[in-house]
């Protein structure tokens, strides 16, 4: 029972939270627009990063280090735009991968370290968060409880969640969305009704990566630190996984999704690493020995979506017949 | 079909057949309101001269065919015309406007606005989502006020009432909520068209609208182009079916290896020697049969298709 217990606290923990933030930005890009990014990370980061250091760094207010991180998180996003959406969509693909690389490596860097704390990261930008904290004790319902500062984050975490899947479906249901998917089925018809396609994708690039801003954000509090490895290309494609898993183009998908990977996942590490324990494990220690339990629970879940997408391709909320007309 | 027909297109028809009676039939030659003018157009891919248009003009009006064998240019003129391509040299004028040069949603903006010889549907939308895309203007599909639906509810409740009338008349109808995906390849060139006209064009430039289209449907399309010079605006297509160039046509351009080598009404280049060793070759001498024109139009149907699946290949040596 204690194993389904922490799976559930950590499924509705700052995990989860991050990686549905995360995965509703890349479903505004990708699974409405066809924009591939796989720098979302990238994004993340000058946001977790902007926050930190105009705080840590500068000492300027905690606010002012918001507005820092969003801001960086748009210009970000120009960078990347202005040269590569007027291209074909894989140009997008390899210049934001690259872009979240070099992103990672500069706030890791020993030149800058005494702006971004280099492989050790920054500390100590979270006291005013702290202090808005209404909570001072252990809080939750039931057994289903975090600490007092974990209890702030998730709640401010999954109002954000809330409010962003209101906007994207108040976005998605608007003429302004179906400009959005129809790019994303074929952007020569778009422009040849007299649409300008690319500044409707730099706007759907600018809303998701805002969007993933959040989730950089919720990365620096929840840890009270930055650390560039928290925003490794891994990240990137764990929230694609999540966003597939749910469902694109399914305002609800990124959660779902997100929801039940942190649940899957915590869910097989528990087990094995219980049926592994003491001297007289459940599992015969030649098929399995406590050291391994926290690497077969990746293998079982890989394995898990393997037959997802032979099975339903189309994630957990999306529509099978949508997804059979991709064929053409 | 004169139910297809509505009388004010017999009063057009007239006009513009008196207006176009004292054109020379020649390439090039100048029309009397001519609403498309385009100049040393040259396109070339590597060492291949897709286009090479020395001068034409598009007659306002008027419903003007562009005919040629497969790889004669007329889809990269089509695509230069309309900024989806960019020529090597070349201007062209809309309206007295210059185009060239302006990116392609621009010029649909204008009032020009094409489909392609390879629909593009938009899949996984519905086909009445498809067809409110078009129209244009829209207030809802501003990032700010789309957000607030009382700001446009208004004006897409007008466009779908418009789309609807559209979908009707191009018998569409009934697959009004069916994912555009789902259509048939004659549906979606019919789709197509019928978005293309949301855009509410002074010119409509149609590459190949009958390819794949059943022939019962054929004879309906046949009687909504006409229709549209009925509404008074301005059509011009590329066609490989003479008979549709014939019945519909109030003039006809002809390239060849991307070059214009003649022009006329339908009667008199149907006759053009100059036209009949261009479509079906120079060892084509016989006078055009019915039978034969049907077995070289098949051939050349053939052609497509074998482009089609090669992209890499030209179809030079089967047209020179
Ligand atoms: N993107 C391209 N790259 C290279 N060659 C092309 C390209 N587009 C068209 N062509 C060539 O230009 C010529 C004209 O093609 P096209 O305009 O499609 O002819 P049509 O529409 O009259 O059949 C053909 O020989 C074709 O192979
Ligand atoms: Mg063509």
């Amino acid at each position: 029972m204690d194993v389904i217990e922490s799976a559930l606290r950590q499924g509705l923990g700052a995990d989860a939270i991050i990686f549905a933030l995360a995965a509703i930005g890349l479903n505004v890009h990708f699974g409405y627009t066809g924009l591939l990014n796989f720098g979302q990370a990238g994004f993340m980061a000058m946001a977790g990063y902007g926050l930190a250091a105009t705080v840590s760094t500068f000492g300027l207010p905690f606010f002012v280090g918001i507005l820092v991180g969003l801001g960086a998180t748009v210009v970000f996003a120009l960078l990347l735009g202005v040269p590569t959406l007027r291209l074909r969509a894989d140009y997008l693909a390899i210049v934001t991968i690259a872009a979240a690389e070099i992103v990672r490596l500069t706030v890791g860097s020993v030149t800058l370290k005494d702006w971004f704390g280099g492989r050790d990261g920054l500390q100590a930008f979270t006291g005013t968060f702290r202090d808005l904290n209404p909570f001072s004790e252990r809080t939750g319902f039931g057994w289903l409880t975090y600490r007092a500062y974990d209890a702030w984050v998730i709640l401010v975490g999954w109002g954000l969640v809330v409010l962003r899947c209101l906007i994207v479906w108040a976005l998605m249901r608007s003429p302004w969305g179906r400009v959005l998917k129809s790019i994303r089925e074929d952007e020569d018809a778009v422009r040849s009704l007299g649409k300008n396609v690319y500044g409707y994708k730099m706007q759907s690039l600018i809303i998701g990566g805002l969007i993933g801003s959040l989730a950089g954000f919720m990365t620096a509090l929840r840890q009270a630190a930055t650390n560039p490895d928290d925003y490794f290309t891994e990240v990137t494609f764990f929230a694609y996984t999540v966003l597939i898993l749910g469902g694109a183009a399914r305002v609800l998908g990124p959660v779902v999704g997100s929801i039940l990977f942190w649940f899957l996942i915590n869910l097989l590490g528990g087990f094995f690493t219980w049926a592994t324990r003491g001297d007289d494990p459940l599992m015969p220690t030649w098929l399995m020995t406590s050291n391994q339990a926290s690497l077969v629970r990746f293998i079982i879940m890989g394995l898990a979506l393997m037959l997802l997408m032979i099975y339903r391709p189309q994630g957990i909320l999306g529509d099978r017949k949508e997804l059979a007309l991709d064929a053409r | 079909m004169p139910a297809d027909t509505p009388i004010a297109d017999f009063d057009r028809h007239a006009e513009i057949k008196q207006a176009l009676s004292d054109v020379e039939h020649e390439p090039g030659a100048k029309k009397p309101d001519p609403i498309l003018v385009a100049d040393n157009v040259v396109r070339r891919f590597g060492g291949l001269t897709a286009v090479d248009v020395d001068h034409v003009e598009v007659q306002r009006g008027a419903i003007t065919a562009l005919i040629g064998p497969n790889g004669a240019g007329k889809t990269t003129f089509f695509n230069l015309l309309t900024g989806f391509d960019r020529p090597d040299t070349g201007s062209w004028h809309f309206n007295d406007k210059s185009v060239s040069g302006v990116p392609a949603y621009k010029v649909a903006r204008r009032g020009m606005v094409r489909t392609f010889q390879l629909t593009k549907v938009l899949s996984r939308l519905t086909v009445i989502e498809n067809m409110r895309l078009g129209a244009t203007e829209q207030r809802g599909e501003q990032l700010v006020s789309c957000m607030i639906p009382g700001l446009w509810r208004t004006q897409e409740k007008a466009n779908t009432e418009r789309a609807d009338a559209l979908l009707e008349r191009f018998k569409l109808d009934a697959k009004r909520e069916d994912f555009a995906g789902s259509l048939s390849g004659g549906q979606r060139k019919l789709l197509e068209m019928a978005r293309a006209l949301m855009v509410d064009p002074e010119l409509v430039m149609l590459d190949e609208p009958m390819a794949g289209v059943n022939p019962a449907l054929k004879q309906s399309l046949l009687g909504h182009v006409k229709s549209l010079r009925g509404d008074g605006k301005t059509v011009l297509f590329v066609e490989h079916d003479m008979d549709m160039v014939r019945d519909i046509s109030d003039w006809v351009v002809v390239m060849a290896q991307g070059r214009i080598i003649a022009e006329g009404p339908p009667t008199a280049i149907m006759g053009d020697q100059r036209v009949i060793d261009a479509y079906l070759g120079a060892h084509h001498d016989a006078p055009m049969t019915q039978e034969e024109e049907e077995r070289q139009l098949a051939e050349v149907a053939e052609a497509i298709e074998a482009e089609l699946g090669e992209p890499g290949t030209t179809s030079e040596e089967t047209s020179s």
